[in-house]
């Protein structure tokens, strides 16, 4: 009882966990009653483009779908398959889960304590930890020794593997701005600037959301679970509350995909004129903080369920390469022009560093070196990498579609037939 | 009890470049039972087999004990997606063995119900082709167009999918009051709706990447193979039975067959896109004929039994999937001698080797939805 003491007043323990565990509890259940409504906003949303209800059954306009799912999925039997192995087969959805829920810990949900933790090297550790989560489904598909589940986890693998090249190269053009790793670092050098990196990077933000959506296995990227070709991907053998995990881990890496997507492109919980509205460090301030993260999140979650809901899927080598052929180029691209506008802003004197306690930040001068930067990414940035991707792929039959297609079709309209009618 | 030898499996699995995928019969994409045996070299299809059969109900010989009234009823389960077309080529067969004269009207009549058919069949297609390329939302919209149609056939035959009132020698019913009203009011959305589905559809890149050049079938191999219907003429051959045997009243209005020049699976999206907006041209034409008829006879002179003289005939019509035909021997009884089917998905499918092999599991799924299989009559 004694060494539980010790151990609760250590000093890094209680920074680190005493005192972070009511935010951790209060983020994991938010998280995870997140996770289960956005299955509720998948259906509402689809229904919505799809010109139909959705769940409108479990009570008032199905609110309690969510909650009946959940207890159907408890309440049903635990099948592991006869030929399964069993142990990588139990342990793998909870690979996949952890991985998820481990990097919140991370994410910037406000500022303070609405935050549970903030290291400085908080980038690398989501870049780290999310991708312990792919084992989970490699594990799942190869332990259900069945065929379905063995492609899923041979594609997932080989997607996730190559789609976070792209994401950590597309993070690595704002971090230049930000001159730190740290989540809420990026955010505070938003605030110093005043200006959302995606203005500056637009391209970068583009390939991040493409690979997103290829990170979190959504449509059009959905192949490692693509129903109508191999049934359920990994998760075929996969039921009840196991299946239940891969479900959360999904949804939860999907908020963890647009939080980051808001920290580093959106300004996190900055907002213009916020500072105006509630003293920083107030309640109230936080509170208006959180909602604005959470907004900017869900803003970025309904482009990734529209994405789903109104385009095809891609093929298996089609999405190697889109990952290799056009997204690692462009991000590669990206640094460089990135690299170049910002040497060529501090010669001609567009941008000063400042130093403050938390580090070094980079301020843009008001105006000629906001306007600048911004005009730099879109007149020099975007056509450069456009013209780096369509000389990589000039050969390419993804590239050339337009010559390809060509239809004889009638050339008599329907006026011309109705006149003889 | 058995036990399975875990080990050897593991080995040879490690050892081997190939695997067997048996996709079906139960799969979300096969469009039914049927089963496809897949050899598979990492994901790209190195050999494949259909094996079908699943839903054989051996309706041929159940015909060969059934009157010529009473056979009706199954030719509408057999492309259970295209019941009215499946009708008029029994009714027509019977009819052109015995020799019996069909009123104008009825003729007209037939011909909307199945071009309105058509486009029901069409669209169930676009849906699920759409479907298994991951386009679910074009399913949904499909299938309200479909609805406007359904309601229709409700109206007119009191079935939704199973739709039967076409008897040998016109029809059962005659139209219903409203009926040239709720067709035209579905002539007049319908170009609009297509533009929809196109919208989504043809400038989608990935849409694009997914059809275009997957499963070329020239315009000799699908001679060869036997394909009829959008299939044959997505390869560029302009083949059509109602042009090229003109059967009910086709020679009477104006159409056009959209030819493809490719053969792969985008031209046969654009050729079935387009046939659905020239079956709209012919309602529309019938329509207008319809009128100078109405009010006359449906049903013309038929005997009450139905004994066709001694002799064979062979008659197709263009359905939905292609050439529906029926080869009929009849012994003079009110039995059929001999009654085969020549069902167009059956012969189709065949085409789903030549096309499939060399691409991927993706593509396969894509190329069965191409093809429009039902398997209703592909067993039969």
């Amino acid at each position: 009882m004694e060494l539980f003491w010790t151990v609760w007043n250590h000093p890094i323990v209680s920074a680190y966990i005493v005192r972070r565990l009511p935010t951790i509890v209060i983020v994991l259940f938010v998280i995870l009653t997140v996770a289960a409504y956005l299955v509720y906003a998948e259906r509402k949303i689809s229904a919505f483009i799809q010109a139909r209800l959705g769940p409108m059954r479990v009570g008032p306009y199905g609110l309690l779908q969510p909650l009946a799912d959940a207890l159907k999925l408890l309440s049903k039997e635990d099948i592991i398959p006869a030929r399964a192995e069993r142990s990588i087969f139990v342990i793998a959805p909870m690979i996949s889960v952890v991985a998820s829920l481990v990097v919140l810990a991370v994410i910037p949900f406000g500022p303070g304590r609405a935050t549970i933790t903030d290291i400085n090297i908080g980038v690398l550790f989501i870049l780290a930890v999310s991708s312990v989560g792919v084992l989970g489904i490699i594990l799942g598909g190869w332990a259900s020794n069945s065929k379905y589940p063995l492609l899923g986890a041979l594609r997932s693998s080989a997607q996730m593997v190559s789609y976070e090249v792209a994401i950590a190269l597309a993070l690595v053009g704002p971090l230049m701005f930000a001159k730190t790793l740290s989540m809420v670092g990026v955010i505070e050098a938003q605030m110093a600037d005043g200006v959302w990196y995606v203005l500056y990077q637009p391209v970068a933000f583009l390939i991040f959301l493409v690979g997103g959506l290829a990170e979190t296995n959504r449509a059009p990227f959905d192949l490692p679970e693509a129903e109508s070709e191999i049934v359920a991907g990994y998760h075929t053998e996969y039921s009840g509350f196991r299946w239940a995990l891969y479900f959360v881990a999904e949804y939860t890496n999907i908020v963890i995909s647009a939080a980051i997507a808001a920290t580093v492109f959106l300004g996190g919980w900055h907002f213009p004129g916020l500072t105006r509205l509630a003293e920083p460090g107030t309640g109230l301030y936080a509170l208006l903080a959180v909602l604005i993260f959470a907004a900017k999140v869900f803003a970025i979650v309904y482009c990734f369920i529209w994405f789903r809901w109104t385009f095809p899927r891609y093929r298996y080598d089609q999405l190697m390469g889109l990952g290799w052929k056009w997204l690692i180029p462009a991000a590669l691209a990206n640094i460089l022009v990135t690299g170049a506008v910002l040497v060529l802003a501090q010669h001609l004197g567009l941008v000063e560093t400042v130093r403050t306690e938390a580090g070094e930040r980079l301020v843009s001068l008001w105006p000629w070196g906001k306007l600048f930067l911004i005009a730099a990414s879109l007149l020099i940035g975007v056509p450069i990498v456009w013209i780096v991707l369509a000389v990589i792929n000039r050969r390419s039959a993804d590239f050339n579609l337009r010559v390809q297609r060509q239809i004889r079709l009638p050339e008599r309209g329907e006026e011309e037939i109705f006149a003889e009618v | 009890m058995h036990k399975p030898e875990i080990a050897i499996t593991r080995e040879r699995l490690l050892a081997a470049r190939e695997m067997v995928l048996n996709m079906g019969p139960q799969h979300p994409s096969t469009h039914g039972v049927l089963r496809v045996i897949l050899k598979l070299d990492g994901e790209t299809v190195i050999d494949l087999d259909c094996d079908i059969g699943y839903l054989h109900r051996g309706v041929e010989k159940i015909c060969e004990n059934r009157t010529y009234v009473h056979i009706e009823p199954y030719f509408d389960r057999l492309d259970y997606v295209a019941a009215v077309s499946n009708d008029l080529c029994y009714v027509e067969t019977v009819e052109k063995i015995a020799g019996i004269e069909v009123p104008e009207k009825a003729k007209y009549i037939r011909v909307i119900l199945t071009e309105l058919q058509r486009i029901a069949s069409h669209l169930l297609w676009l849906g699920t082709h759409a479907m298994d390329i991951g386009a679910v939302t074009i399913f949904l919209y499909a299938f309200r167009e479909r609805e406007e149609i359904l309601k229709i056939f409700e109206n007119y035959f009191g079935a939704r999918l199973t739709a039967n009132a076409f008897r040998i020698g016109g029809l059962q019913y005659d139209i219903y009051d409203g009926f040239e009203e709720q067709v035209r009011a579905f002539c007049r959305i319908f170009p609009e709706r297509l533009k929809e589905y196109e919208t989504i559809l043809n400038e989608n890149r990935i849409w694009l990447q997914r059809t275009v050049g997957i499963g070329i079938l020239t315009a000799e191999e699908a001679k060869d193979l036997g394909v009829t219907g959008p299939v044959l003429r997505a390869s560029g051959v302009k083949w059509d039975i109602r042009k090229a045997f003109p059967y009910e009243v086709y020679d009477q209005v104006e159409f056009d067959i959209p030819v493809g020049e490719n053969g792969d699976t985008y031209d046969r999206y654009l050729v079935r896109m387009e046939e659905m907006r020239q079956s709209r041209l012919i309602i529309l034409q019938c329509l207008d004929r319809l009128k100078k008829l109405h009010p006359g006879p449906v049903l013309g002179k038929v005997p009450k039994v139905i004994r066709p003289p001694v002799g064979e005939v062979y008659h197709s019509i263009e359905s939905p999937k292609g050439e529906l035909g029926i080869y009929l021997v009849s012994n003079g009884t009110a039995f059929p001698e001999r009654l085969r089917i020549r069902p167009p998905s059956l012969i189709n499918l065949q085409a789903l080797k030549k096309m499939a092999i060399g691409h991927l599991v993706a593509d396969v799924v894509a190329l069965i939805g191409s093809i429009d299989i039902v398997l209703g009559e592909v067993d039969r």
